[in-house]
Order: C-alpha cells, then sequence, then structure tokens
C-alpha cells in the first residue's frame, strides 16, 4: 500500500496520510486534483471498485468534507481519497463517467448537504425528499428539533394528558380520589 | 446468457422509441404510443417501500426510475445529537429484515476507533449472531422469490421457520427482530442454558425445509420457465454498478466478505460461497438456497467450536460519557445482500461527527435495477427486484 501512496505523491500533492490499518488509508487532496486521483487510482492501481462518496460537514471550518472510498478487488485494499471544499455554494466536479452508480450519490449530496456537481446525470431531481422547501437537512445548521417544534407542534385542537391520571378518568370515572 | 428452451418469442419492437445522440430515449407521452404506471410504493411485488415510475409500451419497460423516501427516518442526522451508545437502537433499524450487521458494523467501527480487542467468547458469539441473522433472512427471502410468480406456499413455511430462529433471538438478547446485542466491547450476554439445543432442532426443521423447498420451487417447470434468462446481469457491470454480494457471485464475481477481508471467526469455518455464472434469477435464488445450507452448516460448525465459558465483554469506558478518540474508519460486514459497510467519523467528542451507511441497495436498487428493467416485461418486475434483494430502508436511512 505504501507503494500505491508513494505513485500518487509523484503526481498530485497530497497534504495528509492517514493509515488506519495495513490495509485501509485515507489520504487528503486539493479539490482540483480529487476526481483526477480518483480516476488514477481506478485506471492505473487497479481499484477498480467504488464503494461510496459522502460528505462530512465541518461547520466550525466552513467546509465540508467529501470522501471518495474505492477498494481494489484484487489486493484486498482500501484507500479513502479526503477532499474539502468550501461549504458557501459548494460546488465539486463530477464523477459519474466513471462508475455509474456514482451519480446516486452525487444526487444524495446535493439533497441533503446542498454541494452541486455540476453535469451529473439527474442531480437536480429530488432522491428521497420530495418538495423540500428548507436548507439541506444534513447540513449541521439545519436544527431536526427546532423544525419538528415548528412545523409539528402546537398543532390546533391538540390536548396533552397526564397518562395516569387520563386513564384513571376513563376507566374508573366514579372513583373517588 | 442462457437461453430458456422453454419460452420463445421474438417481440414487436417497431413501436420502440428511438434513442437520441446522448442515448437517452425519446419519449413522447402524447403519441399515445407509451403509458406511464407507477409500481408500488404499496404494492406486493415490491420489496419495501419503494415504487417504480415506469414508462411502458404494451408490457414492456421502455423506462425505469426509481424513487426511494417513503421511509427516511433521518438517522444519519439524528446521530448529531446522540451519543454513541445512542445510536445503536436507531443504527439496527436501518435495514429492518437483517439487523445485526448494523449492530455489529457500529459496534466493531468504534473498537477500532478506540483500539479496543474483544474477548474471544465475544468474536464467535458475534459469529453465532450474525449467522443466526442470515439464516433468518434467507429463510424469509428465498421462498419469497417463488412468492413473486404466484407460489406461495415456500413463503409460509419459511415464514414458520424464521419464527423459530426468531424464538432463538428472542431468548438470546429479548428481542425478535432488533437486537441490540452487540455493543461496544463484546456482546451482553452469553448462552442461556440448553440454547444449542434447541437451536439444533431447528436446524434439522431447516434441513428438511431445504429438501422441499427445492422440490417445490427449484424442481418447478414454471419457476424455471419464469426465471431461466430473465433479469441477466453481465458480469462486466460487477465493478461498473458496484454490485456486490451473491448477485455478483451469481455473475461469475467472487464478493464475499466473509472471504475477502475474514472478520470474527469467519477464517476458522470451512465452508465455500456457492458462485455461478449465467447470473439470472433463476441462478441467483439456487445461489442463496445454498447460502441457506452454507449457514446452517456454518452454525453448527460455531456451536462446535466455540468455546464454553470466557470473559464475553472487555472493558470500555463509561458509555453515558464515552470520548471515541478522533478518526475515521470505514468497516464492512457480509449481509445476506452484499457488502455492508459503516463509514464512521469520529471528532473526538461525546457524538459521532458521521455515520454512514452504504448498504447493498443503494446501488442494486437503483443505478442496477433502472437499467436492468429496460425491456423486461412488467409481469416480472417483482420477481427481478427480489432476485436483487433490494431492501428499502438501507438506502433511505
Amino acid at each position: 500500500m505504501k507503494d500505491i501512496i508513494e505513485n500518487i505523491q509523484t503526481k498530485f500533492s497530497i497534504s495528509e496520510v492517514t493509515k488506519q490499518r495495513d490495509n485501509q488509508y485515507f489520504i487528503s487532496v486539493e479539490k482540483k486534483d480529487a476526481v483526477q486521483v480518483v480516476t488514477y487510482l481506478k485506471d492505473i492501481e487497479k481499484f477498480s471498485n467504488f464503494i461510496l462518496l459522502t460528505a462530512v460537514d465541518w461547520i466550525e471550518k466552513g467546509q465540508f468534507q467529501l470522501t471518495y472510498l474505492l477498494s481494489d478487488p484484487i489486493n484486498k485494499l482500501d484507500i479513502g481519497v479526503r477532499t474539502f471544499i468550501e461549504r458557501e455554494n459548494a460546488t465539486m466536479d463530477s464523477a459519474h463517467h466513471l462508475w455509474e452508480h456514482t451519480a446516486t450519490f452525487q444526487r444524495e449530496l446535493k439533497e441533503m448537504f446542498g454541494i452541486d456537481f455540476p453535469g451529473s446525470p439527474r442531480v437536480d431531481e429530488p432522491f428521497l425528499l420530495e418538495g423540500w422547501d428548507n436548507i439541506p437537512p444534513m447540513r449541521r445548521e439545519f436544527d431536526t428539533k427546532k423544525y419538528s417544534e415548528e412545523t409539528y407542534f402546537p398543532r390546533p385542537g391538540r390536548t396533552t394528558n397526564d397518562p395516569a391520571e387520563h386513564m384513571k378518568k376513563k376507566l374508573y370515572p366514579n372513583e373517588k380520589k | 446468457m442462457r437461453k430458456n428452451n422453454l419460452f420463445h418469442w421474438t417481440p414487436d419492437r417497431s413501436a420502440f422509441p428511438t434513442a437520441g445522440a446522448d442515448g437517452k430515449l425519446d419519449i413522447d407521452l402524447d403519441s399515445h404510443k407509451f403509458v406511464k404506471i407507477w409500481h408500488g410504493p404499496n404494492h406486493p411485488g415490491v420489496t419495501g417501500n419503494m415504487s417504480l415510475e415506469l414508462t411502458i409500451s404494451g408490457d414492456e419497460i421502455m423506462e425505469s426510475k426509481t424513487h426511494v423516501g417513503y421511509l427516511h427516518r433521518g438517522f444519519e442526522k439524528l446521530y448529531e445529537r446522540r451519543t454513541w451508545i445512542q445510536c445503536f437502537p436507531t443504527v439496527v433499524r436501518m435495514c429492518v429484515p437483517e439487523s445485526d450487521s448494523n449492530e455489529y458494523n457500529l459496534s466493531v467501527g468504534i473498537e477500532e476507533l478506540a483500539g479496543i480487542e474483544i474477548p474471544e467468547m465475544a468474536t464467535w458469539l458475534r459469529t453465532l449472531t450474525l449467522e443466526m441473522s442470515r439464516l433468518q433472512a434467507l429463510l424469509r427471502i428465498v421462498p419469497a422469490q417463488g412468492g413473486t410468480l404466484g407460489l406461495g406456499l415456500g413463503v409460509q413455511w419459511g415464514v414458520y421457520l424464521r419464527d423459530l430462529i426468531l424464538d432463538r433471538f428472542e431468548e438470546l438478547t429479548g428481542g425478535r427482530i432488533y437486537h441490540m446485542y452487540m455493543i461496544p466491547g463484546g456482546v451482553r450476554g452469553l448462552l442461556p442454558e440448553g440454547f444449542k439445543d434447541r437451536l439444533e432442532e431447528n436446524l434439522k426443521l431447516v434441513d428438511e425445509f431445504a429438501k422441499n423447498l427445492k422440490r417445490l420451487m427449484l424442481d418447478n417447470a414454471v419457476f424455471k420457465k419464469r426465471t431461466i434468462g430473465t433479469g441477466y446481469i453481465p458480469a462486466d457491470w460487477v465493478n461498473k454498478y458496484g454490485i456486490v454480494g451473491f448477485v455478483a457471485r451469481g455473475a461469475g464475481v467472487m464478493k464475499d466478505v466473509r472471504k475477502d477481508y475474514p472478520y470474527l471467526a469467519y477464517d476458522q469455518l470451512d465452508f465455500e460461497p456457492t458462485m455461478s455464472t449465467d447470473s439470472d434469477i433463476y441462478a441467483r435464488t439456487v445461489i442463496r438456497w445454498n447460502d441457506m445450507i452454507t449457514s446452517v452448516d456454518l452454525l453448527r460448525q460455531i456451536m462446535a467450536k466455540m468455546p464454553t465459558k470466557g470473559e464475553f465483554r472487555a472493558p470500555t469506558p463509561n458509555v453515558l460519557h464515552w470520548e471515541v478518540p478522533k478518526g475515521e474508519v470505514y468497516v464492512r460486514s457480509e449481509s445476506t445482500r452484499g457488502e455492508y459497510g459503516f463509514y464512521i467519523v469520529s471528532d473526538g467528542s461525546k457524538y459521532p461527527r458521521r455515520i454512514n451507511l452504504r448498504g447493498p441497495s443503494y446501488t442494486h436498487a437503483v443505478s442496477l435495477l433502472e437499467k436492468m428493467l429496460v425491456n423486461a416485461n412488467i409481469s416480472d418486475i417483482a420477481a427481478i427486484m427480489v432476485s436483487l434483494q433490494t431492501c428499502p430502508p438501507e438506502i433511505e436511512r
């Protein structure tokens, strides 16, 4: 695995290498190189299996971390290619031309994090949410508790009862306290 | 692709839409040649809560789009507010039919980040639980392949036997569907008295069931007629579409995490995953039928080889205040549907920074199914979906 990392280093600049275990490494590359590194790993280093693409929101740094996770099915190696992009107007190059299923991950990232992948097929179509008009929900500033309180409570006509008192009243209305 | 000698026909494709330069079909709904219909979300032939938006010409599918979101519970978002241990009650619900892969992956991910080694007894108990989970899932889904084509009897046999395995889960963990038995550091307890004998009694019934199911379903002329040559997947699609598990093995590509990345006690067990090159619905059914027999055999091997006593849980910090060390990891295990992975990121706080599930259905039910259904007959949709064993909850999380 070390030789693969060295090969990548001769062609692209890697800012950080993290060894998780002998067959799993994570590398950080610049945004402009990320898709090229992934292409290089697929075509030259035989990382032919694309596992996932996901984002991590580092709101305190104003950045999204994108992780492309690839595996080499012959030598049983995993590599995670990390890149950091700005949270504001987040855009990333599309990698849909490399694997057919990459477009699905990009479509979900557009919906859930608001990261755009121009040119990716059906990237603007809703994936899980329909008629969503709020900020992308996986962004950390989206407050689920506040949203549910505003959207679902208090509902007109809704009353709250103490369960013990309510059942007592319902089941034994004539019983004195 | 093998031809089905029992069933030959040449469709009239004169009315087919033409494809543009970008490969997109020129479908004009106003031409009255095409009809748009919805298959699901409430349909007996749909595996769970998802639907397919189909454009059909006659009874042949021109275009298919998968729609999910009917079961989106926002678990990955909720983990921003949960401590690591609080994630367990919801993480098991990410895949309803086979919940144990979730708790295993999360436990092992936390252990890897925190550098915790589990005792040998816990290793065997986890292997046992994962195999029991695989068996109960297969008991439900293998006969269901016949159910999609109107052969409902096997489903009823399978549901009964699955319930017996769920009885064993209940006495081991207290829960039937969601167990939360595997926790960081090991498992929650040892086997109850007489557990192995009772499980062996159940396994004998499963042996009998496997023989009967073969006679009922796999040797059935109608089942063969409908499934041989249908739902074909070329081997070169495996990496292109991210195909894993028995679907890849059906296409002649060996993919089984238990063999490729041995975990727990699987390297001490003797088994060989079934392969095929026919890559149609029938081949995938036979593979899963064999997986069921393999699972029974593995359970017997585990019970024979596992230690009888020992520590079942390694000490961990107080889980209520546990700050898992900073880092990121991808952990995987083999579910009945294939590689099941968790990408976990910790920022060193009490709460996970990110837990992302990558289930097999994420590609099988979306990009692969959309491609496979083009030119398929609408009567085969249910059979094709079940032959991929798609599970919408793991797409939506």
